[in-house]
């Protein structure tokens, strides 16, 4: 268990810094900072000041290795727009995005689950297509289609919500239902298919035949298997809790991390959007590693020491 | 009174016979083979039987334990039935266990529905049912789980958990069938010591007539959803009226004698929807008549306790022993 563990921080460990890197490279190739930031009409001696302050005339590599060597210590850079730490700008933002994501991820999990398992329960029936068909629709729309659709109708139309800000809590609803709505409808999705597979499987029928109760065949002995599958897409949910709403930010002005990444990477902010890329990576990574573990308390086949509890 | 009858049981998947009326009665006590090829209904006869079949399927006929209707009984009486009084094992025990719930569980399940008993109590009973099946260490093999048996282990705990409800018949699915031959020997073994020690009525469905004519003192026989020839074993084995059952016992290597090419049957089992008029088995019989497509026929008495569905039986080539009754 512990070699299991210390393996997988060491892929986490990778894979954050593949990240780091390949955000370093990326930003560096798409643009100029110093140029965009002061504008292009700044005389060509300002533009220099700004690279030597910052460290820009540098070669590339010490450029790399001096980042590398700053966020071990904790230094995740100043904003070059207002010369605040970057982490600092980021952090205060992050509770207005967890106000967005975790209802949006309760909503996700509290309709898209029970809705799978009812449509599969129900398969062929009118209430199984009519759950595939919204959960088809809720996972084609893209989810700035649905946030406008959802300011037209409730906004608009009907005056009852506002349609962008962040002023009281009425304001978060729609942003709110429109992360929600998408993602339930994959997780219905997920969950269907994962319970057609279980319940397709000899032992349902052996349990059947015991005598159980279909309820108790359902809640006993199909859902802890249809769960291994559907806790993927869930961790999957929870990684993208921080980064997952930068559209829907952007649709209902919502002050939250995926705005500031908008607004960042417009800028060239690099150490602003090296910042969010690298908290992302960490929550995604984490996640994942949580799932792993999930997966041997689900699954006693993929418990590492066979016949001890994990 | 026959612990189990069932009379014109019938099944339809979407429109297309898998059962074609089955008419079968099972004694108290004793075992009975039933016997064809893979997709003649040997399975979907006690899946029918049991309410174990999806929805979708079309049951009619009847099927009667001791005086109770089964098919299209409600959910609470079919509860009871399953397990409690008819047990049913099947061909795969590996994914036939659920493979995230212990051992013990799996059994003290079935204990707590039909015996009530939960617990400290419910544990040792099934550490003894294990013990009764044949695996060692049960104490310790109540807290495995099913991946971590050999596929012999994981029948005998089906085994077990069949036996915990005490049922009174054990319907036993192909259980040898994804076995190793020396494991399917142990289980058939196990099989017979229990038939033996607990006075529990055994239907054995396999496609291999050996093993039936090892474990049981009657069989059935069937082909494209209907029994074509009922008959005690050694009467089968050494006077079978039906030209299809005579095809299968061709069809057996011999075990002594001079080597021999197996016979086998010319054709292949018709498709359910596209089912001949008559005998589903004349396009492929070397005695059809111009009458065998006139309709199916019934099963005819031929003997005691033997019976066959085949008009052309008089002019058969078989020995007309008496059978003494």
């Amino acid at each position: 268990m512990l070699r299991f563990i210390a393996s997988r921080l060491a892929r986490a460990a990778l894979t954050i810094a593949m990240v780091v890197t390949f955000a370093f490279i990326v930003l560096r190739l798409s643009g100029d900072p110093a140029q965009i930031i002061m504008g292009a009409d700044a005389p060509p001696e300002a533009v220099d000041a700004f690279r030597t302050a910052w460290g820009l005339d540098e070669p590339i590599w010490v450029q790399y290795f001096s980042y590398f060597w700053a966020i071990l210590q904790g230094d995740l850079g100043r904003s070059m727009r207002d010369g605040r730490d970057a982490i600092v700008l980021v952090t205060e933002r992050i509770p207005a995005t967890l106000a967005l994501t975790l209802p949006a991820l309760a909503i996700k999990i509290c309709l898209g689950i029970p809705a799978g398992i009812y449509a599969a329960l129900h398969r062929n029936s009118l209430a199984d297509r009519v759950v595939m068909i919204i959960a088809v629709a809720g996972f084609t729309v893209p989810s700035f289609v649905l946030g406008l659709l959802l300011v037209l109708l409730f906004a608009v139309q009907l005056g009852w919500l506002p349609s962008g800000g962040q002023e009281s809590w009425r304001h978060g609803i729609l942003p709110v239902i429109t992360l929600g709505l998408g993602g339930a409808a994959v997780l219905a999705r997920f969950t269907r298919s994962a319970m057609l597979e279980v319940l397709g499987q000899p032992f349902i029928r052996t349990a059947s035949a015991k005598g159980v109760p279909w309820h108790a065949v359902v809640t006993g002995h199909a859902l802890p298997n249809a769960a291994i599958p559907t806790v993927t897409i869930i961790g999957f949910m929870v990684g993208s809790l921080i980064a997952g709403a930068v559209v829907v930010e952007s649709v209902f002005s919502w002050p939250g991390v995926g705005r500031l990444l908008v607004v960042a990477v417009a800028n060239r902010d690099l150490a602003v959007v090296q910042c969010i890329l690298l908290l992302v990576a960490i929550t995604m990574v984490c996640a994942n590693l949580i799932v792993d573990l999930l997966y041997g308390l689900l699954d006693p086949r993929l418990r590492a020491a066979p016949g001890k509890a994990a | 009174m026959p612990l189990v009858s069932l009379t014109g049981l019938s099944v339809a998947f979407d429109g297309a016979p898998a059962l074609r009326g089955i008419d079968l009665s099972v004694a108290k006590g004793e075992a009975v083979g039933l016997v064809g090829e893979s997709g003649c209904g040997k399975s979907v006869t006690w899946l029918a039987a049991l309410g174990l079949l999806p929805p979708k399927a079309r049951i009619t006929g009847s099927v009667m334990l001791e005086g109770q209707e089964l098919i299209g009984a409600p959910a609470s009486i079919l509860e009871k039935v399953r397990g409690g009084r008819i047990a049913m094992i099947f061909q795969d025990p590996a994914s036939s266990l659920n493979p995230v719930h212990r051992i013990g569980k799996q059994i003290t399940e079935a204990l707590a529905l039909h015996r009530k008993m939960v617990g400290q109590a419910a544990r040792s009973e099934a550490k003894r049912l294990l013990d009764l099946v044949g695996i060692p260490d049960a104490t310790r093999r109540l807290d495995a789980y099913p991946h971590e048996l050999s596929g012999g282990q994981n029948q005998r705990v089906m085994i077990a958990i069949a036996l915990a409800g005490q049922p009174e018949l054990l319907v036993a699915d192909e259980p040898t069938t994804a076995l190793d031959v020396t494991i399917q020997a142990q289980i058939l073994e196990l099989l017979k010591d229990l038939r033996r020690h607990m006075g529990m009525t055994l239907v054995l469905i396999s496609h291999d007539l050996g093993v039936v004519a090892d474990s049981c003192e009657r069989v059935a026989v069937m082909y494209a959803g209907r029994i074509v020839e009922e008959a005690p074993i050694s009467r089968l084995f050494s006077a079978a009226a039906h030209p299809y059952t005579q095809g299968l016992l061709g069809a057996l290597p011999p075990m002594d004698g001079p080597r021999r090419r197996l016979a086998a049957i010319p054709g292949g089992v018709p498709e359910p929807w596209a089912m001949p008029p008559g005998c589903a088995f004349a396009p492929r019989c070397a005695h059809r008549v111009a009458a065998c497509d006139a309709g199916v026929p019934g099963l005819i008495p031929l003997a005691a306790s033997h019976r066959v569905a085949c008009l052309q039986v008089a002019q058969m080539p078989i020995p007309r022993e008496s059978v003494p009754a």
